[in-house]
């Protein structure tokens, strides 16, 4: 089974729900961690890397909450696999870059993804839909409590669990959660927000595009200190963190709303009119587009629309999800043109927007945080 | 002003990463920031990049002068780390222990683990503990002349280093 079928049997994360992902599209938490006797992946040579991973790869596949998991070697699968496996963000773009001597587990939620010999010997992920942090945080301590008992980690007392970077000494948690924050951009607030989240000392990244721009509106918040914290409470302050972060965001929809209706309208309005119509459009485009569709629906101005939808299209719409529906391999003005279609297509049931949320239906319920 | 990497390019990509009250400032040139992936910002970190820069020059300071140090496990060297900002094997933090603490201040809260121990090795840390708060009770006692409790936490921190040996042994 290669890794389109196997994650087109298993729901993804995009069609799984969690609280709060209205905003908090997914929070993921990965351990680094290394075992003794072998050097660090960026060091070793060829066979070195290779033993390392026979040595791990059979411990991992043998527990329990990775039974009929996806496994394999990293030079067994194709660039193309490689990519839809990025593009879902279950494995890194430097463990894309790796074939032999690497290898990937997923399991079939695909809410757990064990990275080995990427930049450390292991690098294990759980994601999960919403704010879920601390369940994230459980799962794979679980994991990582169940692996130690059959590899000999490297780790001291004083320093933690060693890590080829000094960066993530320690613990070797990142903890982390991609955030849609369209309102906080249009209100023009975002940078304040980043710089107080940066003083907390967590990490704020546009999660798509080039430098500072943050394609479709998606931030990711991460913890970038490892050593001398608990992992509990790097967990419980990026917890707090998201929570007012959220807030915000509410606060800034719910004015948006009241102060300045007609630029919302217009923004979502516009962008339903060219996803809907529009006969190429480039993956940068698609996304800031269906990040706005995304806060209509949110806004509950698509009462036709399935919530699911635009997230599924935020997935569906990247290059490599388009190009694996095709045989021969496809130009990025090909793809412009085939992107388009497969959007008008799924928006054809979806009505065009409504000036008004809709009174009393389930508007109120799900955006009750918005004062 | 040149490039903080090559040192030869005019620097035309400047970065700036402010983390709780530390600012720091990358300056690079167009070659040597793709290369580092800094137009990638899922893979990139400012703290990443900075330690094959300033903070690797505190584990060089801390060395010898002249001889370079070298791993005995795995043969990786300082210059190596300079080049890469990454350790070469587990042992290598003992190797480069030197300079280390220095490093370890610049980018994290402490410098000392406080999270999560592997089960095996928590059972010798916590009987190491429990050691020495029977140590400490059976010393106050004795200072406090109450020769009876004495004699019982003697008897317990026997039985304790018994069990103890046991453990670090096994």
């Amino acid at each position: 089974m290669n890794v389109s079928e196997f994650l087109q049997a298993n729901a993804g994360a995009a069609q799984l729900h969690g609280p709060q992902d209205r905003i908090v599209l997914s929070s993921r938490v990965r351990l680094a961690r290394n075992v003794r006797g072998f050097a660090f992946p960026g060091w070793a040579k060829k066979p070195e890397r290779v033993k390392a991973l026979e040595a791990i790869r059979p411990a991992v596949e043998k527990l329990a909450p990775l039974a009929g998991a996806f496994s394999s070697a990293m030079d067994d699968l194709t660039a193309l696999d490689k990519q839809i496996l990025v593009e879902r963000h279950l494995i890194s773009r430097e463990h894309a870059a790796k074939s032999t001597g690497s290898g990937v587990v997923l399991n079939r939620a695909q809410t757990l993804c064990v990275m080995i010999n990427e930049e450390d010997h292991l690098r294990m992920q759980s994601l999960l839909p919403g704010l879920q942090v601390r369940d994230a945080w459980q799962a794979i301590d679980k994991i990582d409590g169940d692996l130690e008992k059959q590899l000999d980690y490297a780790f001291a007392p004083d320093l933690g669990y060693l890590t080829a970077c000094p960066t993530n000494l320690g613990t070797g948690i990142r903890v982390s959660a991609m955030l849609h924050l369209p309102a906080l951009v249009l209100a023009e607030q975002v940078n304040q927000i980043i710089q107080a989240v940066n003083k907390l000392g967590l990490a704020v990244r546009g999660l798509y595009g080039e430098g500072t721009e943050a394609l479709g509106n998606v931030f990711q918040v991460s913890n970038q200190m490892t050593l001398g914290e608990t992992e509990a409470d790097i967990v419980e302050r990026i917890n707090k963190v998201l929570n007012q972060i959220i807030e915000h965001e509410d606060n800034a929809r719910a004015s948006l709303m009241e102060k300045k209706p007609k630029m919302v309208l217009n923004h979502i309005g516009r962008a339903y009119g060219i996803l809907a119509n529009a006969h190429s459009i480039s993956s940068k485009e698609a996304m800031n587009l269906l990040s706005l569709m995304k806060l209509g629906v949110d806004l509950d101005l698509f009462p036709s629309a399935e919530r699911s939808l635009v997230d599924e299209l935020f997935v569906l719409t990247q290059p490599a999800h388009l190009q694996r529906q095709f045989t021969e391999k496809l130009g990025a003005e090909e793809r412009d043109l085939l992107r388009a279609d497969m959007v008008r297509d799924r928006l054809r049931q979806v009505a065009r927007p409504v000036t008004k949320p809709a009174e009393g239906g389930k508007g109120p319920a799900e955006n009750g945080g918005a004062k | 002003m040149l490039c903080n990497l090559c040192k030869e390019n005019e620097a035309t990509v400047h970065l700036t990463q402010i983390v709780g009250d530390k600012m720091q400032k990358v300056d690079l040139c167009e070659a040597c920031s793709k290369e580092k992936g800094v137009s990638d910002p899922t893979g990139f970190s400012l703290a990443d990049l900075l330690l094959g820069l300033g903070a690797s020059q505190e584990i060089e300071k801390a060395a010898a002068d002249g001889v370079e140090l070298k791993c005995p496990a795995c043969g990786f060297t300082q210059s190596d780390f300079k080049k890469s900002g990454r350790f070469g094997c587990p042992e290598c933090y003992q190797t480069f222990s030197d300079g280390l603490e220095a490093l370890l201040k610049t980018m994290h809260k402490g410098t000392k683990h406080a999270g999560k121990v592997p089960a095996a090795l928590r059972v010798v840390r916590e009987a190491k503990d429990k050691l020495k708060t029977l140590q400490k009770k059976l010393d106050k006692a004795i200072a406090e002349e109450d020769y009876e409790a004495a004699a019982q936490l003697r008897d317990e921190l026997k039985h304790a280093k018994e069990k103890g040996g046991q453990v670090s042994t096994s």
